[in-house]
C-alpha cells in the first residue's frame, strides 16, 4: 500500500524504536502531524545504560534522553505521555487513548517493547522485590542499594549479570540464581557461561545454578528471605527478577492483527494491516541472513525497523537489513555479539578465557553465524562482515591469532 | 561550556554550545548534527561516531584508550587524528574545537 500521502502518523511507545522511527520520519522528509504516545512520564530514553552505569548513579537522567525537549518542539512531533493506547480501531483508523480521546492515522507504528516476565510464586509482590525494565524501576530499586546490604537477584541472563556485577561493586553481598545448569543458557554457548561464572565468582558473587525460588518471605510487607528449591533460606534485603521480557503484542492482537510471539512483520516492519507497523522488541521479523523468523531483543533492532518502518511509509527504499549485534558490559569487561548462534554445530575459541580477552565463533556447515567476543572489537566488527558474507571459513584460520581479524575478514571477503 | 564545530563529508559548518562533561558524541546528537549515528548510545560498541580532530587539538582531547584504538581499526577511511566521538569528553580546553565527519558510518 503506498502511504506516500499519508498526513497523520501516530507511533506508539517510547523507546528505541519509537524515538528512530520519529527521527527517520522528520529526517526523511515526511512534514506531516507526528505523534508519540507513550505510557512513561520522561522524554524517550535508552534503557541499557538502566543495568549499567546509570544503576550506579553515574549520571543524569537526562543524559538517557534521545533528544531533548526542544528537538520535539522544534520538528513538530507532539509528546503524549504518561497516557496508554488503550485500543486500535482500524475500520476508522483510530488510537483510543486511556484518559479517554483518541488519534486519528494515516499510518501507524506500534513500538510498545517488552514487559518483565513476572515471578509466579508467593511472596512475588513484598516490597524491595523489583523488575528492571524501565526508569522508575531504577529510582525504587538505587535507594536500596546499600552497601553490605543482600541483594538475591533470579535469573542470570544479561540483565541479571549485569545487575549483579553494578552490586557486586557497589558493595552488596550478590547472590545470583540460575534454574538451568549453566548462567546464560538461553542465549550462549558453554564456554562463555563457563567465563562469567567464573568471573563472577572471583568478583565475590555467589552463583547457585540448577536452583529456583520456592517462596519469598517477608516482614512487614517487604522482603527479608528467600526459600530455594534445595530447601536453603537466603537472607535478601532486596529481590530483582530477570527472568525474560514477553512481547507487548495484546493492542495488535486484539485490532486482530497477525501475532505469534510478537506482532509479525515482513521485511518493510509491515504488519497483517499495511497502514499499521511494529518495530522493536514487540515484533517477530524476518531474520533474512537466517532463514527464519524471530524476535530480537535489541537496539540494533531497534533502531533498524525503526528505519524500516519509517522507509516505507515515505516510499523510500528498504534500509540496509544488517548483521544483528548486541553488547554487555559486566566490570571491565566488554562482550560484542554478532549474529545469532542458535543452530551452531562448530564453535571455534580464538584466544583464551584467562587472558579475559578472547573471542568464540559459532559455525555452522563451515559458516560463520555468530561470535562472542570479550574486550576483542577487531573479532566482533570482522565477524558483523563475514556472517554477512556467508562465506566458508576454516576453524584453523580464525583460532589462529598470528593472522589479524582484519586479513582474515579481507581475504574471506575477497575470496 | 566549549563551542565545538562539526564539519561535514561537504564542508557545511554546524556550530554547538557543548555542556562541560558530555561527550562530542552527545552533543552532536542533540543538536541533529548529521554524519554521527552513535547506534549505542556512547558505550563505544558500535564504532558508528567516528570523527576526524582538528591537528591543533589532538593532545588536547585526550589518549586512546585500547577499546576504542582496536575499534576505529575497522572503520572506513581511518586516518591519524581519528576518534570515536563518544570518548571525548568535553571541558572549556575544548573551546574552539573543530572536528569533521566521514561520509559514512558504516
Amino acid at each position: 500500500m503506498d502511504l506516500t500521502d499519508a498526513k497523520r502518523i501516530v507511533v506508539i511507545g517510547g523507546g528505541q524504536a519509537a524515538a528512530q522511527a520519529i527521527q527517520s520520519l522528520r529526517m526523511g522528509g515526511y512534514t506531516g502531524e507526528l505523534t508519540l504516545v507513550g505510557e512513561e512520564p520522561a522524554l524517550p530514553y535508552q534503557r541499557p545504560p538502566l543495568s549499567k552505569a546509570y544503576m550506579k548513579g553515574e549520571f543524569a537522567e537526562e543524559r538517557l534522553y534521545f533528544k531533548p525537549a526542544a528537538w520535539y518542539a522544534d520538528n513538530n512531533v507532539e509528546l503524549v505521555l504518561s497516557t496508554r493506547a488503550i485500543a486500535i480501531n482500524r475500520t476508522h483508523r483510530k488510537v483510543e487513548l486511556e484518559h479517554g480521546g483518541h488519534l486519528d492515522y494515516d499510518a501507524l507504528i506500534i513500538a510498545t517493547g517488552s514487559r518483565p516476565r513476572g515471578l509466579p510464586i508467593d511472596g512475588a509482590d513484598l516490597e524491595h522485590v523489583y523488575a528492571l525494565r524501565g526508569l522508575a524501576d531504577v529510582e525504587r530499586i538505587r535507594p536500596q542499594m546499600v552497601a553490605g546490604r543482600s541483594i538475591l537477584i533470579v535469573g542470570a541472563g544479561y540483565i541479571g549479570l549485569e545487575a549483579a556485577a553494578v552490586a557486586q561493586q557497589m558493595g552488596l553481598k550478590t547472590t545470583v540464581l540460575e534454574m538451568a545448569p549453566r548462567v546464560l543458557a538461553r542465549v550462549t554457548s558453554p564456554v562463555m557461561s563457563e567465563f562469567y561464572e567464573t568471573e563472577h565468582r572471583r568478583q565475590g558473587v555467589d552463583i547457585r545454578t540448577e536452583t529456583s525460588l520456592s517462596k519469598l518471605e517477608g516482614k512487614g510487607g517487604a522482603v527479608t528471605a528467600a526459600q530455594l528449591s534445595d530447601g536453603t533460606k537466603l537472607g535478601a534485603d532486596i529481590v530483582l527478577v530477570g527472568i525474560g521480557i514477553l512481547p507487548n503484542e495484546e493492542l495488535a492482537k486484539d485490532a486482530g492483527i497477525a501475532c505469534n510471539n510478537g506482532i509479525l512483520v515482513d521485511r518493510d516492519a509491515r504488519t497483517s494491516d499495511p497502514r499499521i507497523f511494529a518495530a522493536g522488541d514487540c515484533a517477530s521479523r524476518p531474520l533474512v541472513h537466517f532463514g527464519r523468523a524471530g524476535r530480537l531483543e535489541s537496539v540494533h533492532n531497534a533502531i533498524e525497523q525503526g528505519k524500516l518502518a519509517a522507509a516505507a511509509i515515505l516510499g523510500k527504499p528498504r534500509p540496509n537489513e544488517d548483521c544483528p549485534w548486541f553488547w554487555s558490559d559486566q566490570y571491565d569487561l566488554k562482550l560484542q555479539i554478532a549474529g545469532l548462534s542458535a543452530g551452531y554445530d562448530q564453535i571455534v575459541v580464538r584466544g583464551s578465557p584467562e587472558d579475559r580477552k578472547f573471542a568464540a565463533f559459532y559455525l555452522k556447515n563451515g559458516t560463520l553465524i555468530a561470535v562472542d567476543a570479550i574486550n576483542s572489537p577487531p573479532e566482533f566488527l570482522a565477524s558483523k562482515k563475514l556472517i554477512m558474507s556467508g562465506a566458508k571459513l576454516s576453524a584453523d584460520i580464525l583460532a589462529d591469532t598470528s593472522i589479524s581479524m582484519k586479513e582474515i575478514a579481507t581475504n574471506t571477503v575477497a575470496a | 561550556m566549549a563551542k565545538i564545530t562539526y564539519i561535514d563529508s561537504e564542508g557545511t559548518e554546524r556550530v554547538v554550545e557543548a555542556q562541560n562533561g558530555e561527550t562530542v558524541m552527545e552533543a552532536a546528537i542533540k543538536n541533529s548534527i548529521p554524519g554521527i549515528d552513535a547506534d549505542c548510545g556512547g558505550a563505544c560498541a558500535c564504532a558508528t561516531c567516528h570523527v576526524y580532530v582538528d591537528q591543533a587539538f589532538m593532545d588536547k582531547v585526550g589518549e586512546q584508550e585500547e577499546m576504542e584504538k582496536s575499534m576505529l581499526d575497522f572503520a572506513e577511511n581511518v586516518q591519524e587524528n581519528s576518534r570515536l566521538s563518544c570518548q571525548i569528553t568535553v571541558s572549556e580546553d575544548l573551546d574552539g574545537l573543530k572536528v569533521t565527519t566521514p561520509e559514512s558510518q558504516h
